[in-house]
C-alpha cells in the first residue's frame, strides 16, 4: 500500500490495526474490541478526509500509484472476455494506448484507452500514459472496427497528455487528435467517455467525444496540469495548488460548466482503496447509460453529440 | 502553450529594435535586417521583398488581401469573453483581457467575416496573434462556430487563417472544449459536401493545430511559419537535445505529409480561388 501525505493519519491507524491482529496471533490477549474500535476509526478518519478534498488532493488522488488502470477495468468489467487488438496499420502499435472487443456480460463493447504501467520498467513501456500519433490512429482505426459491426465504444481516459516528442511531431500529433475529434463526433454507434485517472489537455480530448462524457470522483480534466500551469502563469512550479483551484478541473466544476455530463461516485477512500467495488460501480453506470443509447436513432444520437459539444464555451453577446 | 513567453519575448525585441530605428516610418527585416519604408511594407503584404520573410499580420491584413475590394461584412462582432472561472494567476484574466482590447483595438483574437473572394461567396475566420497570443477561448469557438453556421446557410466555402499559440489557459476546460465544438461543427461543414480550407500561419500551436488548423479539405501554409502540436520549447526539454534545423516549419510539415502545399502571401488569394473553384461552384443551391 502505498499512502499519500495526507492519507497519513490512515495509514497509522491501520498499522495499529496491523499490529493489534499480529499480537492477536501471538499471544492470546483479545484485542477483537480494539480491532472493531480501529476498523471503524478508519472508516470515520477516511470518509472526513475524502470528503474534504481540495482540487490538488484530488489531482494526487487521481494519479495515486495503487489506483486501477484502463486494463484493470476493462478486465473486471469483461470477467476477463476480452482480446486487445494491436496496431495503427501504418506505423506500430503504441503501448500507450490499447483497445479490444470485449464482453460485459452478454453485450459486445469496444473498449479503448490510454494504458499507464505499475512500475518503473512498465511505465516506460507504457510511455506514461503519452500515447504517440500512431496511438491515437489505433483509436480511431478501433473505432471504426466497431462501427462496422455496430457495436458501442466505451473510453477510458487517463493520460497526463499527449507525447511532446520530436517524432511525434514528425508523424503529425496535431493531425491525429485533430481527425479523432471530427471522426469521433460523426460516430454512428454510441460512444461513452470516462475519465478514470488524469484527463490532460488534447491527449485527454483525442478519444474523448461522446454522447455520454463522464469523470470518476477523484479525477480531473482540463486544457493543462496545474503542474504546466504554475510554471507557465507563475513562472515557478510553486504554485500548483493555486493553479489545481484556478483550473477549476475537478469534476463537480467541469459538470457545473456544463463541460462533462456526470459525475461516478467513488467507494470510500478513492478507486484504489476498493477496486472491487470500483469496477461494480463502473459497470453499473455503463450499463445504464448503454441502456438508453443504444436503442437511440444513430442521426438522432449523433445530433445529439453535436449540439452538446457545440453549446460549450461561455461569452457575452 | 509557450505563447506567453514568445510575447515577453516579442516585446523585449521589439524595443531594443526600436533604438535604431524611429518608429512609424520604417521597418527592418528581422530576418535578412534590410529596411524598407513602412508605407512599402505594408504594399508588399508585410512580406520582406529580399527574403521572402513573411511577416506577421492579422485580421485586418488577410481581409483587405482575400477579400473582393477588400469589402466584407463581419459575422458576431460584438461578442467578447466573459471570465466565467473568475481566473487569477498574478494577474486577473479579466485586466489581462482588457490590456489586450487596449493594446490591441480588437474584442477578441479571431474575427469571423463573410465576403466575395473572385466573386465567389466564402466565410473566412482570422486568428489575431497580438490579442493574448492568438489563444483559443470560447470567443475564437463561438465565432468559428457562427462562421461555419452561415456558410451552411448560404452553401459557400469556409476558410480558416490560423495563427495562434493554443488553448487559453484562463479558459481552462471551457478552452479545451473549444476544440471539441469547432470540430463538430467543421464535421456538418463536410457532410454538406462544403469545402473547408486551412490556412496555417506563423505560429499555429497546440490546441488549434490539434484540431480546425489540421482538419481542411486543403492545409495550405505560407512559408517558414512554425506549425506544431508542442511547442519547441517543450520538444526540446522532452528530448534532451537540440531540434534539427526546420524543424517543425512549413517545410518540414509539408515533406512529412500534413500539408498540401504552401503558399506565399501575394499568391494566397489565387491559389484559394483555385482551389475553391477545383472543389465546386458554390454557393451551393440546397
Ligand atoms: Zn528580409
Amino acid at each position: 500500500m502505498n499512502y499519500l501525505e495526507f492519507e497519513e493519519p490512515i495509514r497509522q491507524l491501520r498499522e495499529q490495526l496491523a499490529q493489534a491482529k499480529e499480537l492477536q496471533e501471538q499471544s492470546d490477549v483479545d484485542m477483537e474490541t480494539l480491532a472493531q474500535d480501529l476498523e471503524s476509526k478508519i472508516r470515520e478518519v477516511t470518509e472526513s478526509i475524502y470528503s474534504n478534498l481540495t482540487p490538488w488532493q484530488r489531482v494526487q488522488v487521481s494519479r495515486h500509484p495503487d489506483r486501477p488502470y484502463t486494463l484493470n477495468y476493462i478486465d473486471a468489467l469483461t470477467d476477463g472476455n476480452f482480446m486487445e487488438l494491436h496496431g495503427d496499420r501504418t506505423v506500430k502499435d503504441d503501448k500507450a494506448m490499447v483497445g479490444g472487443f470485449g464482453f460485459m456480460d452478454d453485450q459486445c463493447v469496444m473498449f479503448i484507452g490510454q494504458q499507464k504501467g505499475i512500475n518503473t520498467k512498465m511505465r516506460q513501456y507504457r510511455n506514461f500514459g503519452m500515447a504517440n500519433p500512431e496511438g491515437y490512429r489505433k483509436a480511431l482505426r478501433l473505432m471504426r472496427l466497431a462501427e462496422k459491426f455496430n457495436r458501442p465504444i466505451v473510453t477510458l481516459i487517463d493520460t497526463p497528455g499527449a507525447y511532446p516528442g520530436l517524432e511525434a511531431e514528425e508523424r503529425g500529433q496535431g493531425e491525429a487528435i485533430a481527425r479523432n475529434l471530427i471522426e469521433m463526433c460523426q460516430l454512428r454507434v454510441p460512444v461513452i467517455c470516462i475519465v478514470i485517472g488524469e484527463g490532460a489537455s488534447g491527449g485527454a480530448l483525442g478519444i474523448g467525444i461522446g454522447d455520454r462524457v463522464l469523470m470518476l470522483e477523484n479525477t480531473w480534466y482540463s486544457v493543462i496540469s496545474p503542474e504546466s500551469c504554475s510554471s507557465i502563469l507563475w513562472r515557478n512550479w510553486e504554485h500548483k495548488k493555486e493553479a489545481a483551484e484556478a483550473l477549476k478541473l475537478t469534476g463537480t466544476d467541469m459538470q457545473s460548466l456544463g463541460l462533462v455530463d456526470g459525475i461516478i461516485p467513488e467507494p470510500l477512500g478513492g478507486a484504489h482503496a476498493q477496486p472491487d467495488a470500483m469496477y461494480k460501480q463502473l459497470k453499473k453506470e455503463i450499463k445504464k447509460h448503454l441502456n438508453k443509447l443504444v436503442p437511440m436513432d444513430s442521426d438522432k444520437r449523433i445530433d445529439q453529440r453535436i449540439r452538446k459539444f457545440s453549446a460549450m464555451g461561455v461569452v457575452n453577446s | 502553450m509557450g505563447w506567453f513567453k514568445r510575447i515577453q519575448e516579442g516585446i523585449t525585441t521589439k524595443s531594443t529594435e526600436k533604438k535604431e530605428i524611429p518608429e512609424g516610418a520604417w521597418y527592418q527585416c528581422p530576418s535578412c535586417k534590410t529596411v524598407v519604408t513602412s508605407q512599402q511594407h505594408v504594399e508588399r503584404m508585410s512580406v520582406c521583398n529580399y527574403c521572402g520573410h513573411h511577416d506577421r499580420i492579422g485580421s485586418e491584413g488577410y481581409f483587405k488581401i482575400l477579400f473582393d475590394e477588400g469589402k466584407f461584412r463581419e459575422i458576431a462582432p460584438k461578442i467578447t469573453s466573459s471570465d466565467p472561472l473568475e481566473f487569477e494567476d498574478t494577474k486577473t484574466y479579466t485586466d489581462r483581457l482588457e490590456a489586450a482590447k487596449k493594446k490591441t483595438g480588437l474584442s477578441d483574437a479571431l474575427r469571423t467575416a463573410s465576403g466575395e473572394l473572385n466573386g465567389m461567396p466564402v466565410v473566412i475566420s482570422c486568428m489575431d496573434f497580438q490579442f493574448i497570443g492568438g489563444s483559443m477561448g470560447s470567443v475564437v469557438g463561438e465565432k468559428i462556430a457562427r462562421g461555419i453556421d452561415h456558410a451552411l446557410k448560404k452553401g459557400c466555402p469556409f476558410i480558416c487563417i490560423s495563427k495562434s499559440g493554443g488553448a487559453r489557459m484562463m479558459e481552462a476546460g471551457l478552452s479545451l472544449m473549444q476544440m471539441a465544438k469547432t470540430s463538430a461543427r467543421l464535421s456538418l461543414l463536410s457532410k454538406a459536401g462544403l469545402p473547408y480550407i486551412s490556412v496555417l500561419t506563423d505560429p499555429t500551436t497546440g490546441g488549434v493545430t490539434a484540431s480546425f488548423a489540421m482538419l481542411g479539405d486543403m492545409n495550405i501554409a505560407e512559408p517558414n511559419a512554425l506549425i506544431g502540436f508542442a511547442g519547441p520549447r517543450v520538444v526540446k526539454e522532452t528530448i534532451g537535445k537540440e531540434l534539427p534545423e526546420g524543424f517543425q516549419r512549413s517545410e518540414f510539415l509539408l515533406e512529412h505529409g500534413f500539408l498540401d502545399a504552401i503558399v506565399e502571401r501575394k499568391d494566397l488569394k489565387e491559389k484559394l480561388a483555385f482551389s475553391l473553384r477545383a472543389m465546386g461552384d458554390f454557393p451551393k443551391v440546397q
